[in-house]
């Protein structure tokens, strides 16, 4: 039985064995001749961090427990290496270009350097982490406390050990996380210590294996025979949380802040991946190769009860093979550490990047920036964080009295970790997602995390039974456990289902709706087009490939041909050695002029400088820029375009409005006009009706003569009642048009007479009839109204001594024109638009008719498909009457 | 004494009516058919009454009214006023122009008769 005291040296040994390690690589690599650290299998081998205690230890118990449902850890990894090589070759790219520090800084460079989002995911993963810490902690306590039970003489003591191994962890990591402030964040030292710890956990593990198959079981053969009577044998699938676990344990794989580091930070080269995406996954084949053979042997074998967590050290323990316990405890040791040292590292950079040293430079007021200690002070900040995270997973660890199962911890840990997955791969492939959509969907899956499964799962002592069996305020659908009444699922199928679902509908509803920053904008352009515009870092081709960016930058701006043009010439200038010019000082400077000229002297040297200079900001994202402030000015274009059509609008409005007033004045006028055409006769005829009631002995002659003017008073209303009767019909256009043919010369002959019957004033009608035999077809009684209108209004107001009205007609082309001429007193020229208005009136005319003749002549002349207007020039009043040969319905 | 109306009247037949309904009351009455002329008019026949239409040719009734209380002697001179028109602003604005009382066609004789006596009464007591 080796003592405890044993074990402990070991593992001071083991630790010191690191520290050399570390402090030579870190030696190495600073005198330049550490390449062979920076090899691939060196990178693979420090992915394997990935495998914590919880793996090494936990696989066995979890498959001792539900079966074969542990590979999902390992399965998830396996599927984003082998399937999803690209994105991480994406995700490498980006952090390395951007010299991202953290998973933190990612996701908030992406999104507009938002260090609001940076504290977010630093929450998150602080509070993520820490009971994974804490899981370390509680691991190697428990394996302690096996070696204190079998040696009660040892130094070990329960309540402290705990604390010593936090604090231990908490120095090496001190010591070799900040030991320095490297630029781009990589820590040789370190990474070489855990892959070293990486062998050492795997080399432990599958002597563990070889000896329960070979030494327990008896070889090969009985130990299949074995598995299959045993019930882990049994292929019993829970499709949801085989699923769900498979599925966290692949997005942790890329967001754990820990794996962040080693993959992304730490990566000195992207091919590393290439090997990488074939020997991760071997190595985790390897690592669970004999987790079903320790777990059927352990339960087999230890008394009902047993820890099946600790199977690895107490299977060989309890056969007696204490060194193999010992080494199996150091493999268990390693993985431990090595986790809890990234884990702090990570974290604290994370903490002290974005939380500490904010607000350590917002109360210097900007002095320290400038005085030179600020060097000093980011040590110091990272050194105080990893205290802090470590006393955090120790407190933790204290508060939970290590009671859940290991693997329940850490499902609890990546669902938590995974929140942050929605916002990493939409930053990288979708160039719409913005800021307040990360920050909406992390909210969202983080307060759900919390809520449906970090509070239930830490106990009473953080939410109350009656919360989860209830729900908050007796809300049923607000049970942690069964939200929206989803009932009897797993506790951590639930909440990842809900969280994550949530978080990413939350990611894109709320991207979608918002508008991102310049900034976000193009960041999001080279982060998703990271491939498109960043040099591999692996290929320096040297001058000829800045030429050609140059080249095609000079034809998306020149055009093609003058491009071209230009750079033979300068090829020439140059010596002609090769078809592209070396971009030489003098040759850039012209370039520069040339350019400037098409884009402005600012963008063409802005852009000469991405491309020579290699910073971070591509061609494209300048274009893509340019292109948004070209839509801008479009959309403002537009909205002025919209604004003229308001203004037209408005003033079509004002001009109907006004043409609406118009109309109801002249409305008014009209009825106004009605009204004193009626009221006239009437009062006439009223007057002279009671004047013969009311006065006795009036005369013969009176009485007949009072007669006669309330007879002639009376036709007149009638007249004007049938005129207006008419007109309304005409302007209605409901009039029906009785087609018939004649020619002009008999309509002429019976409109003449029959305008001239009853009248006693003669005036002299001169016509030439022989060229009036143009046949007609057309309404005839309404056109023969027109000319009996004309023939009386030139009989009425003609005011010569001698009124002669001459007649004369002829057609041209398809038409006849009549024109009526009189000898009278013209009408004005201000008149003349007005005669064929209603109730138009040229002033001192002589009473007759109400004014509505012409009107109503208008109205059937437009109704014939001709018109009538008045014919200046011809000494007297004269008319012109056009009216079709035919009539055609299309006239209408 | 002999009491003389001026009636400016362009409808003959409306004219005849209210100078036979006058003349039998004693009144000396003369007509003027026109409007451009009418303030003239009145000024030379200098009546004791005016009877003015609204709608004369040349120039409104409103107007006469108008310029004619313009004048000092002519302010208080009775004027009835005859409209075809028969519209409620057309009250509104003879009443501002200062008519002494107003009348919509057709009016009864009795209506004429009653408006002139007033009238009349009016400005011989004042």
């Amino acid at each position: 039985m080796a003592t405890l005291n044993v074990l402990i040296l070991v593992c001071l040994g083991y630790v010191v064995l690191l520290f050399g390690v570390a402090f030579a690589a870190d030696r190495l690599a600073a005198a330049g001749r550490g390449a062979w650290l920076r090899s691939p299998l060196f990178y693979t081998l420090s992915l394997s961090i990935y495998c914590t205690a919880w793996t090494f230890y936990g696989a066995v118990g979890n498959a001792a427990r539900s079966g074969l449902e542990f590979v999902t850890i390992y399965l998830g990894p396996t599927l984003v290496m082998i399937s999803w090589w690209w994105g991480l070759r994406k995700l490498v790219r980006v952090g390395r270009s951007q010299r991202v520090t953290s998973i933190a800084d990612l996701i908030s460079s992406r999104y507009g350097k938002s260090n609001t989002l940076a504290i977010c995911v630093t929450v998150l993963a602080v509070l993520g982490g820490t009971p994974y810490i804490a899981l370390q902690l509680q691991s190697i306590t428990l394996s302690f406390s096996i070696f204190a039970e079998a040696d009660p003489t040892g130094l070990y003591r329960e309540g402290s050990s705990v604390f010593w191994v936090a604090a231990g962890l908490a120095v090496f990591a001190i010591l070799f996380g900040t030991r320095n402030l490297d630029a781009n964040e990589r820590h040789h030292g370190v990474v070489t210590a855990i892959a070293l710890e990486s062998v050492v956990k795997l080399f432990a593990l599958l002597a563990v294996g070889i000896f329960v198959v070979w030494g327990v079981a008896g070889g090969l053969g009985p130990m299949l025979d074995q598995i299959d009577s045993s019930e882990i044998g049994q292929w019993n699938v829970d499709a949801g949380r085989w699923t769900t676990f498979v599925f966290l344990s692949a997005a942790c794989f890329v967001c754990l802040p820990r794996m962040f580091q080693v993959m992304v930070v730490e990566n000195s080269d992207e091919a590393h991946l290439r090997t990488a995406a074939w020997a991760f996954p071997l190595y985790l084949l390897l690592m669970s190769l004999f987790v079903v053979p320790i777990a059927v042997v352990g339960l087999d074998l230890l008394p009902e009860g047993s820890n099946p967590d600790l199977f690895v050290l107490t299977v060989p323990l309890s056969q007696g093979n204490e060194w193999l316990a010992m080494l199996s405890f150091i493999g268990g040791f390693s993985s431990a550490t090595s986790m809890v040292i990234v884990t702090a590292m990570a974290l604290s950079t994370m903490v002290s990047n974005h939380v500490v040293m904010p607000i350590w430079l917002s109360t210097q007021g900007g002095a320290g920036s400038v005085s030179g200690d600020v060097r000093h002070v980011v040590l110091m900040a990272r050194r105080i964080s990893i205290a802090v995270v470590m006393a955090l997973g120790f407190f933790y660890y204290r508060l939970s009295g290590g009671g859940a199962a290991l693997a329940s911890i850490g499902f609890i840990a990546f669902a938590g970790i995974s929140q942050i997955l929605p916002a990493l791969v939409g930053g990288l492939f979708w160039r719409g997602a913005t800021r307040t959509g990360a920050l909406v969907g992390l909210t969202v899956g983080f307060v759900l995390w919390i809520y449906t499964l970090l509070l239930p799962e830490m106990g009473g002592g953080f939410m109350s039974g009656t919360i989860i069996q209830n729900g908050p305020f007796g809300l049923e659908w607000l049970r942690p456990q069964a939200l929206f009444g989803i009932e009897d699922m797993d506790p951590i199928v639930h909440s990842v289902m809900w969280s994550l679902s949530l978080n990413t509908v939350a990611f894109c509803v709320a991207s979608l709706l918002s508008f991102p920053s310049p900034l976000e904008r193009l960041q999001g352009a080279q982060f998703v087009n990271v491939f498109d515009h960043s040099v591999a870092p692996r290929g320096w081709s040297g001058f000829v490939a800045q030429s050609e960016d140059l080249m095609i930058m000079t034809q998306r701006i020149l055009g093609a041909g003058p491009a071209q043009d230009f750079f033979q010439a300068e090829s020439e200038r140059q010596g002609g050695r090769s078809s592209l010019p070396e971009p030489t000082p003098a040759f850039l400077e012209r370039l520069e002029r040339e350019l400037s000229g098409s884009v402005g002297a600012a963008t063409a040297h802005a852009m000469i400088g991405q491309i020579v200079g290699g910073s971070s900001v591509s061609v494209e994202d300048l274009l893509a820029v340019a292109d948004e402030s070209a839509q801008l000015l479009e959309y403002s274009s537009q909205l002025e375009t919209k604004s003229a059509e308001l203004t037209r609008t408005a003033r079509q409005l004002r001009d109907a409005n006004t043409k609406l007033t118009q109309i109801s004045e002249q409305k008014d006028n009209f009825l106004g006009q009605v009204s004193h055409e009626l009221r006239t006769p009437m009062t006439s005829i009223r007057a002279f009706s009671e004047i013969m009631r009311d006065t006795d002995g009036l005369s013969p002659e009176e009485q007949t003569r009072y007669a006669a003017i309330i007879h002639d008073e009376a036709l007149r209303l009638t007249r004007l009642l049938d005129d207006l009767l008419d007109l309304s019909v005409l302007e209605s256009g409901r009039v029906n048009l009785n087609m018939g043919g004649d020619t002009l010369r008999s309509v002429l002959d019976r409109a003449v007479s029959s305008a001239l019957a009853g009248s006693s004033s003669g005036i002299e009608v001169r016509r030439s009839k022989s060229a009036e035999r143009i046949p007609l077809h057309t309404d005839l009684d309404r056109l023969g109204q027109v000319f009996i209108n004309l023939i009386s209004n030139a009989q009425k107001y003609c005011d010569a001594d001698e009124p002669v009205l001459t007649i004369s007609a002829h057609d041209v082309g398809g038409q006849v024109v009549v024109d009526f001429a009189d000898n009278g007193s013209g009408i004005p020229p201000e008149a003349r638009s007005m005669v064929f208005e209603k109730f138009a009136r040229v002033s001192g005319e002589k009473a007759g008719g109400a004014g509505l003749g012409l009107a109503i002549c208008r109205e059937i002349m437009q109704r014939l498909g001709g018109e009538i207007t008045y014919l200046p020039g011809q000494g007297g009043p004269a008319f012109r009457v056009r009216v079709p040969l035919a009539y055609r319905q299309a006239a209408q | 004494m002999s009491r003389k109306v001026l009636l400016i009247e362009d409808e003959p037949n409306i004219a005849e009516a209210i100078r036979f309904l006058l003349t039998r009351e004693g009144w000396q009455v003369e007509t003027h058919a026109e409007g451009l002329d009418a303030l003239r008019v009145i000024q030379s026949a200098d009546p004791d009454l005016v009877i003015l239409d609204v709608m004369l040719p040349g120039k409104s009734g409103m107007e006469i009214l108008r310029d004619l209380r313009e004048l000092e002697d002519l302010k208080t001179l009775p004027v009835l006023m005859l409209t075809a028109r028969g519209q409620l602003r057309d009250r509104e604005m003879a009443e501002n122009a200062g008519v002494s009382r107003f009348m919509t066609k057709p009016f009864s004789n009795a209506e004429v008769l009653t408006a002139v006596r007033d009238l009349h009464a009016q400005a011989t007591r004042s």
